[in-house]
């Protein structure tokens, strides 16, 4: 069986539940991943390439919720039916996993010594003392700085982008034939994505291993890997190397996954319209409080001293990575979270009104969440929630036109008002969240991640309807992102956040093509072309 | 309006909808919360079971209620213009003797009544006989009468006192966690120090001054019960505050008490609910140990404690403790029971599915 692929998964189904409520997560999928090389499995979320991964390793839930049939070949050996003091010795050593969210795959009770150790110490039956030297070994090669000192750190005391190479030298350890990684990029910044990717793929190429990659992100596919399988309602739609499915897709899916991406350029910029929102040496500052008394020993600067300007029908975007302060900064403009400074909102200073003041103008002023699935109240119908704003300030004439108008406008239809959010998709509550926005007849909306939960086809809608809708009502928009592909369609201007504060700011055009700052440039070459840049500029 | 599903005019989200039919799914707690209504709702109606007054009388062709109303016993032809005393053979030869009738309850004793008709030779407490059917207690009362009396009165005073204490408990807990910082401070800190005031001692002290009745006794465990939910609802608002429907509808403008009574109240109520029929329980236990310990309701009270206590005085009367051992098992098994179904009902991890 040497000349066999590594593995190979043939007619794999999963269900999970049993009798009418049985869901069919995965429906007949089959597909092989040769010795060293790489093999991306890419889909929107629910069409079943996780649950495909962890059935490989039969690590779903017990046999009562979930059942599994097919069959998966390991160097031609059945796992499917592979008592488990086999697959024991399988996991983790021949094939290695490493999972999407770094915070909840790390043991938050133990130090990373023990996590790394532990499979060597299982697996190798290594000595205590060559464990930890494998350990250090290991870590050094992940590129976490000063592995030495780390080994007694507590997961929580790393970074995301950090926690991640943990994981990933836990993984390499006892060298594996495989490596399955699912979604690893997905909750860490853009910089850090680029540099787990440029590991990954550097630690492949010295140890031969092979390497099946899940993912949602198209870009990340064509840039990593050998074959591409598309995955969707459980099926694989099309299989072929990345310039196939690029170049010439076959499958209408994976034609319509192509089209999805986030595309168009926002429409020409305004310079003279009048200003809409203004602030000037913005600060949020949470006290860091220590001693028996609580005082106020220092403090973090969420957002520390930031200027900028919104004129009508623009969108200024705000980038940056995760802790740059960005979402706190709107959440301040809009007075939701406490700040000094001054905040202009059509040239009232509203930074120091009361708030009886200020709720007469809340309706001019609105925000959009990134999780649409959150952000709407579960127990309200549309209508209510739609209307609610109207009650609020006293408009509450001709409820059910206003509401219907407003549901018109993000693309939906007047007699879905009635209906709960649950009984929505993802998309589809992003609309209620706008048209909830929307009927207030703002000026300002602060888009807080407006696309990131959302998967990927549907995110293209939602960037479009948004943009549809700042030219029908000339809205002002303040875009806080990480994706810079949603900036380059949205923004007519981009603010580059770091630490809170200001790196650079311009016009979207100069900005993206023109960087000047080299942290700037550093973001877009890790967002547009994976490139991951000194690790001495951006974030580990 | 179609899609809507109502019932009784009230709209019912779907989300209850399924609770309600995960509940009605775990058959055990279904079937508890049948008979418990049933028995509740029996025991509401005690006076017209075990009372010792006919329900109507027929005298001279004209009807009479005795329930209902109080008669001299004059007006039956009789010497006393006190209340008249069907019991009293008397009575009962004055009315026969003009052709009247009697249309007796089931048990013909009420909770105070004392049977002075025993057979020769059977001191009280009798035990069970055709007459009293659960047989007597000390002072010759009859004890199937006092269980229905007893059963009553605890489950209002349980359920009257974890209805107040539940809406104070939420208010305060509602007001600690959505408004957090110097309020939550404080109260917290109130909380801690009143709940470490022996409860007990206070209730011996009260004894000795006032003669505790109901609404006294309501009142002074009141003052302690409203703090069991109050960490629950706290804990359930400083999470529903963050929550982006709430930061949502403060970005609106809507006003604070409205955010909370549309938004976060209701994410709190599914916690509180679940506590709700154990605290009862709780409730019903501590009235029963109050009264066995003689610090509950004013002596003469159908009380199911203190007919514990003339179980353990009497031993030589198995009737007595057994009576009230199976009645207050009963009563606190089907809680249970309903409690659980309740709890499992609200659980988001078994409805999501």
């Amino acid at each position: 069986m040497r000349n066999g692929p590594l593995l190979a998964v043939n007619d794999l189904h999963v269900t999970f539940g049993r009798g009418e409520r049985a869901v069919h997560a995965v429906r007949g999928a089959s597909f092989e991943v040769a010795a060293g090389e790489t093999v991306s499995l890419v889909g929107e979320s629910g069409s079943g390439k996780s649950v495909s991964a962890l059935s490989i390793l039969r690590l779903l839930p017990s046999a009562s919720t979930a059942r599994s049939t097919g069959s998966v070949l390991f160097r031609g050996r059945e796992l499917m039916s592979a008592p488990p003091a086999e697959l024991r010795r399988i996991r983790g050593n021949r094939i290695a996993m490493v999972f999407q969210e770094p915070m909840t795959s790390l043991n938050p009770l133990h130090s990373i010594e023990k996590q790394v150790t532990e499979v060597m110490l299982v697996h190798k039956g290594l000595r205590p003392a060559a464990a930890r030297r494998r350990a250090i070994e290991l870590l050094e090669r992940v590129g976490l700085p000063d592995p030495e000192r780390r080994l007694g750190a507590l997961p929580q005391e790393l970074s995301g982008g950090q926690r991640q190479r943990v994981m990933i030298a836990m993984a390499l350890a006892n060298e594996p034939d495989l490596l399955i990684a699912d979604e690893p990029t997905t909750s860490v910044d853009v910089t850090v994505e680029a540099q787990i990717i440029q590991l990954v793929k550097g630690l492949q190429a010295q140890l031969g291993m092979a390497l099946l990659w899940i993912t949602h992100d198209l870009a990340i596919v064509r840039k990593i890997s050998d074959r591409v399988y598309v995955m969707h309602d459980g099926e694989i739609k099309e299989s072929g190397t990345p310039t196939e499915i690029f170049e010439r897709p076959r499958h209408p899916y994976t034609r319509h996954l192509l089209a999805a991406q986030p595309r168009g350029r926002s429409s020409a910029s305004r310079p003279h319209a009048p200003t809409v929102m203004r602030v000037e040496n913005l600060r949020v500052w949470f006290p860091v409080k220590a001693g028996l008394l609580r005082r106020t020993v220092d403090h973090v600067k969420a957002v520390d001293g930031v200027s900028l300007i919104i004129r009508e029908g623009e969108t200024v975007g705000v980038v940056g990575e995760s802790g740059s302060g960005k979402t706190t900064l709107g959440l301040a403009m809009l007075r939701l979270i406490r700040s000094r400074g001054a905040i202009y909102f059509q040239d009232r200073d509203i930074a120091a009104m009361r708030a009886s003041a200020l709720r007469p103008l809340r309706c001019q002023m609105q925000v959009v969440f990134q999780d649409p699935f959150s952000s709407l109240s579960p127990r309200l119908t549309v209508a209510q929630i739609i209307s609610e704003g109207l009650f609020a300030h006293g408009r509450a004439t001709e409820v059910e036109q206003q509401v219907s108008d407003a549901l018109l406008d993000v693309g939906l239809t007047p007699e879905m008002k009635d209906r709960y959010p649950h009984e929505f998709s993802g998309g589809q509550r992003q609309r209620i969240a706008i048209a909830r926005a929307l009927v207030l007849k703002p000026k300002f909306i602060v888009l807080d991640e407006p696309t990131s939960a959302l998967d990927m086809s549907v995110q293209a809608q939602i960037i479009d309807l948004l943009r549809a809708l700042q030219e029908r009502h000339h809205v002002a928009y303040m875009l806080v992102t990480h994706d810079l592909k949603v900036v380059r369609a949205l923004a007519h201007h981009i603010v580059v956040m770091r630490y809170g504060a200001i790196v650079e700011q311009g016009p979207a055009d100069r900005v993206l093509d023109q960087p000047q700052e080299p942290y700037t440039r550093a973001l877009m070459a890790a967002a547009f072309d994976l490139e991951a840049s000194d690790p001495a500029l951006v974030a580990t | 309006m179609a899609s809507r599903a109502s019932t009784l005019g009230i709209a019912i989200s779907p989300l209850s909808r399924r609770r309600i039919e995960s509940f009605k799914a775990n058959r055990r707690g279904y079937w508890s919360l049948r008979v418990f209504l049933v028995l509740f709702g029996v025991s509401l109606l005690a006076e017209l079971i075990a009372n010792d007054k006919p329900l109507l009388v027929r005298y001279r062709g004209r009807w009479y209620a005795p329930v209902v109303r109080v008669y001299a016993e004059t007006q039956f032809g009789g010497f006393f213009r006190t209340e008249a005393d069907y019991r009293d053979p008397e009575v009962v030869r004055l009315i026969e003797a003009e052709g009247g009738r009697m249309i007796w309850p089931p048990i013909r004793f009420s909770y105070d009544t004392h049977n002075k008709d025993l057979p020769p030779g059977v001191a009280a407490p009798s035990p069970p006989s055709a007459e009293n059917w659960l047989g007597t207690d000390d002072q010759a009362r009859d004890v199937a009468a006092r269980l229905i009396y007893g059963f009553r009165i605890s489950l209002l005073f349980g359920l009257i006192l974890t209805a107040l204490g539940t809406v104070i408990g939420v208010a305060a807990g509602a007001v600690q966690g959505y408004f957090g910082g110097w309020i939550d401070l404080l109260l917290q800190r109130f909380i801690e120090i009143w709940s470490a005031v022996p409860q007990l001692f206070l209730l011996i002290i009260l004894a000795s001054v006032v003669q505790p009745s109901f609404w006294w006794l309501l009142g002074l465990l009141l003052l302690f019960r409203w703090m069991s939910l109050v960490a629950v609802v706290r804990a359930e608002f400083l999470r529903a505050r963050n929550f982006d429907y709430v930061r949502a509808a403060r970005a609106l403008g809507v006003r604070d008490r409205l955010i909370i009574w549309r938004h976060v109240l209701p994410n709190a109520m599914v916690a509180t609910l679940t506590f709700v029929p154990f605290n009862l329980t709780g409730s019903v236990t501590l009235l029963t140990s109050l009264d066995l310990l003689g610090l509950g309701l004013p002596p003469g009270s159908p009380s199911l404690g203190e007919m514990l206590n003339q179980g353990h005085a009497n031993p030589q009367a198995p009737w007595l403790g057994m009576s009230a051992f199976v009645t207050l098992s009963v009563m606190l098994a089907l809680l249970v029971f309903v409690g659980e179904a309740l709890r499992d009902a609200f659980d988001p991890y078994k409805t999501a599915a």
